[in-house]
């Protein structure tokens, strides 16, 4: 570090070369006012309280003064005295009213400056103009404005628009009437604000605040629970209860920034929802049992279930101690591979994908996606589903990355990106492929190099003839320019690839995120990663994938069907292991339906509400003999369920979760169990123990970790204390050849339209329902639909439609937007009912309702 | 209000002159202006587009310049002078009881966009303080009463 010394009210102070005299001070103990200044922003100086004297006459802003050598300053004197109480009179004139009863009072920058400099509010009282109250914005249900305290320091101007990217908030009108405010001075709540509260976290006064805030008395350091970024986040809590949560600075994932989930969505924790002791079904109702009762009956029945008649589904957020648990004691206990997670639903077709190429242990730090001088986001919403990983590109694109994006909706990447290339549905493996051939045709890269590196290069080039441009633009729209343009932006790398449910979720996921692997062979061919981002839908899908929750690998994709590896685990486990593959999640229902399989053990999962075409769902579980449930909640599924156990969250509990990066983090316990309900892996070990396996004797989640360790050797030098990367030996690299396979022709005479889905910021799986301000803020389903086909449908802007698959039908509110394009109508937000809809990708027609 | 089809068809005959470049803001917006007799929200969000910069900065500029309305204009401009001297002889109280015969606060304009009430600087009649103007008619010495007399009382009658 170079450091230069000057020196500051008299004293000599070391400082690094290119701070400000401002941070030097603070650094050092020397307090200068300040309140537009914040260490994550370039200053904009538009406070002047940190006015010092160098000795040349003019006072200067210190946070926008560098340090020099030699220098020396004054931060105190008469004349600066005087500046700064006559800029703080106007201020608090303007301003401010009182500090009873401000949520801040005692955290807040400008009472803390106003009590230095000794200021006397009631003489100031009468300058005050206006002299009326302006009304708090309170719509958001997280936090409130009130632009009364507001001193205009522009921070969270500078936050909205430089950390989220969201742009939601700017000065308004001018003079002594500005104000911070929305897009048409509207309510936080109807603007673009995406509700994260960075802002919130930085108002240095009270203008921005958390609704009924309490202190915490003590904070436990955690990870967040929804998405597969896996935020770092702090738990605060007092007597016994969560009653806020930051973002934890020090995490090598999101350095403290959160989306509005992490922040806010804990509440479900505390939701008067939760389950507090386990319930039994007795003639047709779920009444509470005791645990005893519970277990000794679930220890029972499944006993007359094992083998193949027993089949076992997990959540993906579980813990990877409840998870490798989960598996193990439906391979050990019930002798069944049975065993799969909801991550058949989103990320089969990248695991698929993955172990014909690259390797299933192929993963890609984020801190290279940060570094990227080109991104490509394609099928994927993130700022929605992943906002904090979202607000990294939109970040990128500002610093300069190309960012392109690709989506057939009008996302609100595409208003950050440099390209938008707009595919027509299911045409991203010809997208892709024709974008491929331009960059080898081009000699963007070297191909000598690439054929060195990665295998099949010959085979797959072979496959690219059939993608010339002109071929590619018929089937995708999108024009050749934009085909080679977009090419030659992606070889102008590091280029990095993130992708989301818009390939995954999809009949062809696997053929497209093959199609994504064979670009970024190409493109990274001398990394050592792929730059290559999957964004799995929920926090821990990795994780659980890695311990082993799927029928045809054991803990670290050890295959099923290969005999060695099923004996080495069988010495360790000291049990045979079943040797065929078990079934998928899809192909449980049926074998449930016909009668083969017979019980079921639902850890976290709840396939009623996740599982499109719900009713083959419904029949299966009504046929199944046996059913158990370890849920939070009563969910649709639970309420089919023979025994119900309450499972702890990830805050009553120790554990580890592995985000999309393969970075093992630990969860603690910060609160004890609600109500009786157990920690997921004390539930499973007390069952096996019941059922008389001795593999089960483990006192603690860290005990579990250690065997895990000993099996699947990326865990073994990872370490959560320090959240390290886990990673597998990396495997050859081969090319995939593929042809363009057309999405059947679903779309006809009777159902014209193609209907997609879009996830919505507030709206993740079953526990966001359970957190007020998010219900609140999620919209109400509605229907977006192109300009052309309202005008062919009849259908006007704010209208009741009529949605009809050959599922069934809903009824919802159509906004006409060219953000769908024409052919494809968007469904957001009211997952519930969507489920009458739809199966994949579905045919829809509408029709307008008259009242 | 203006359906958004409306906004959209005058608004797209307005941008095909202009390039998108943001040094181009403000005659657009004046254009705008001039077609609608004020900036419709729909059209600012499409303008923000067109010149890609963010919705809420565009509202910057927009609520920066009195000259924009962001608010329709009513068929009767009712502008009550906020000058000097007009303040000292009651405009304060002649703004206070235009806004509730009308049910409207400054700025605003009654739903059925019969009148708009605003406040102006010196309108240069300081010697019939306290003044107003409907439209371009300028009406002097104002009382309470001449109020009532020259605005219908929307509030109560309707
Ligand atoms: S909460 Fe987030 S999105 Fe909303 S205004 Fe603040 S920084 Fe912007
Ligand atoms: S709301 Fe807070 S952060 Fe934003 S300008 Fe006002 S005082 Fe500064
Ligand atoms: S981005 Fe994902 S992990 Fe991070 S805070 Fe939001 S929901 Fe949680
Ligand atoms: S802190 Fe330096 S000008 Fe505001
Ligand atoms: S102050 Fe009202 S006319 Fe001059």
């Amino acid at each position: 570090m170079e450091t230069v010394t000057l020196t500051i009210d008299g004293r000599n102070v070391v400082a690094e070369r290119g701070i400000t005299v401002l941070e030097a001070a603070l650094e050092n103990g020397i307090y200068i006012p300040h309140l537009c200044y914040h260490p994550d922003f370039e200053s904009h100086s538009a406070c002047r309280l940190c006015l010092v004297d160098t000795g040349d006459g003019e006072l200067l802003p210190s946070c926008r003064l560098t340090v020099a050598p030699g220098m020396v300053v004054t931060t105190n004197s008469q004349m600066i005295e005087r500046a700064r109480r006559s800029i703080l009179e106007m201020m608090v004139a303007d301003h401010h009213t009182t500090c009873r009863g401000c949520p801040s009072s005692g955290q807040c920058e400008l009472q803390r400056i106003m009590g230095r400099l000794r200021i006397d509010r009631k003489r100031l009282e009468r300058l005050r103009w206006p002299t009326e109250d302006l009304p708090r914005d309170t719509s958001n249900p997280f936090f409130d404005f009130d632009p009364n305290r507001c001193v205009l320091c522009g921070i969270c101007v500078k936050t909205c628009e430089e950390i989220q990217g969201a742009d939601a908030i700017y000065y308004t009108a001018r003079g002594n009437m500005t104000r911070i405010a929305p897009f048409g001075n509207k309510p936080f709540a109807q603007s673009r604000c995406e509700s994260c509260g960075e802002c919130v976290v930085r108002c240095p006064v009270g203008a921005l605040v958390t609704k009924n805030v309490q202190r915490p008395k003590q904070e436990v350091k955690s990870v967040c629970p929804y998405c597969g970024v896996g935020c770092g986040i702090y738990l605060g809590i007092r007597e016994g209860v969560i009653v806020d949560v930051r973002g934890d600075t020090a995490s090598p994932v999101n350095g403290g920034h959160l989306c509005v989930r992490g922040r806010y969505g804990w509440r479900f924790v505390h939701s008067p929802e939760r389950l507090t002791t386990p319930l039994v079904k007795k003639s047709g109702e779920l009444v509470p049992a005791s645990w005893d009762e519970a277990l000794s009956l679930v220890a029972e029945r499944l006993a007359g279930y094992r083998g193949d008649r027993f089949a076992m589904v997990t959540s993906i957020k579980l813990t990877n101690e409840e998870a490798y648990l989960a598996q193990k004691f439906a391979r050990t206990v019930m002798d069944s591979n049975n065993i799969d997670s909801d991550a058949r639903l989103s990320d089969a077709p990248t695991l698929a994908a993955l172990q014909r190429t690259v390797g299933m242990g192929a993963t890609s730090p984020l801190s290279e996606l940060a570094q990227a001088a080109t991104i490509l986001a394609i099928g994927t919403n993130a700022t929605e589903t992943h906002p904090v990983v979202g607000a990294r590109l939109r970040q990128a694109a500002r610093r300069g990355a190309s960012l392109i994006v690709a989506n057939p909706r009008e996302i609100d990447l595409c208003r950050h990106a440099r390209m938008w290339l707009r595919p027509h549905l299911g045409t991203d493996v010809a997208l892709i492929m024709g974008i491929c051939r331009v960059i080898l045709e081009e000699g963007l890269v070297d191909a000598s190099l690439v054929d060195e590196k990665a295998a099949g290069l010959t085979a797959w080039r072979e496959s690219l003839r059939d993608f010339s441009l002109g071929r590619v633009e018929r089937i995708t729209g999108v024009p050749q320019e934009e085909i080679a343009e977009a090419a030659r932006l992606l070889a102008s790398g590091p280029t990095a690839i993130v992708y989301g449910a818009g390939i995954t979720q999809h009949t062809h996921g696997t053929d497209n995120v093959l199609a994504l692997i064979n670009l970024a062979l190409l493109l990274n061919t001398g990394n050592d990663s792929l730059r290559l981002y999957p964004l799995q839908a929920h926090n821990n899908a990795l994780g659980v994938c890695d311990m082993g929750c799927l029928p045809d690998y054991l803990p670290g994709y050890a295959a099923v069907a290969d005999a060695s590896v099923r004996e080495r685990l069988a010495a360790v486990w000291k049990a045979d292991l079943p040797a065929s593959p078990g079934r998928t999640l899809t192909e449980m229902w049926s074998a449930l339906a016909s009668g083969t399989v017979k019980a079921l053990y639902l850890v976290g999962a709840d396939p009623l509400s996740t599982m499109p075409g719900h009713e083959a769902v419904r029949q299966a579980l009504a046929s199944a003999a046996f059913v158990v449930v370890q849920d939070m909640f009563l969910t649709e599924t639970a309420r089919h369920a023979d025994v119900v156990l309450p499972a702890a969250s990830f805050a009553e509990q120790e554990g580890t979760f592995t985000n999309m990066e393969r970075r093992l983090q630990r969860v603690r316990r910060a609160i004890s169990p609600v109500g009786d309900s157990r920690p997921g892996w004390q539930i499973i070990t007390e069952l096996a123990g019941r059922m008389g396996s001795k593999g089960f004797a483990f006192g603690s989640a860290a005990e579990i970790m250690a065997e895990v360790a000993a099996l699947v050797p990326p865990y073994e030098k990872a370490s959560p204390e320090e959240s390290t990367l886990c990673s597998f030996p990396a495997a050859d690299r081969r090319f995939a050849p593929l042809a363009y396979e057309p999405v059947e022709k679903i779309a006809d005479i009777d159902y014209p339209l193609l209907l997609v889905t879009e996830s919505c910021l507030y709206h993740h799986g079953n526990w966001s329902a359970r957190v007020a301000g998010l219900k609140v803020l999620a919209d109400e389903p509605f229907l977006q639909v192109n300009p052309k086909d309202a005008a062919d449908y009849g259908v006007t802007n704010g209208q009741m439609v009529q949605v009809a698959s050959k599922q069934g039908e809903m009824v919802t509110k159509a906004i006409v937007s060219d953000v769908t394009p024409p052919g494809v109508v968007t469904l957001k937000g009211g997952a519930q009912d969507l489920q009458a809809l739809q199966a994949g990708l579905t045919a829809v027609r509408i029709v307008p309702q008259t009242e | 209000m203006l359906s958004g089809f409306v906004v959209a068809d005058e608004l797209a005959k307005i941008l095909a002159s202009y390039r998108g470049n943001r040094s181009e803001l403000l005659s657009i917006l004046r254009e705008v202006q001039d077609t609608f007799n004020y900036l419709p929200e729909e059209a600012m969000r499409q303008v923000a587009k067109f010149i890609g910069i963010p919705e809420s900065q565009l509202y910057s500029v927009a609520s920066f310049y009195s000259h924009f309305r962001l608010t329709p204009l009513g068929r009767k401009r009712i502008s009550v002078c906020r000058g000097t001297a007009c303040h000292i002889r009651g405009a304060p109280q002649v703004i206070e009881e235009a806004g509730r015969l009308l049910g409207v606060k400054e700025s605003e304009t009654t739903p059925d966009l019969e009148y708009t009430l605003e406040t102006v600087a010196c309108i240069g009649c300081c010697a019939l303080a306290p003044c107003l103007r409907v439209n371009e008619e300028v009406h002097g010495e104002v009382t309470l009463k001449k109020v009532r007399e020259l605005l219908p009382d929307l509030n109560n009658g309707a």
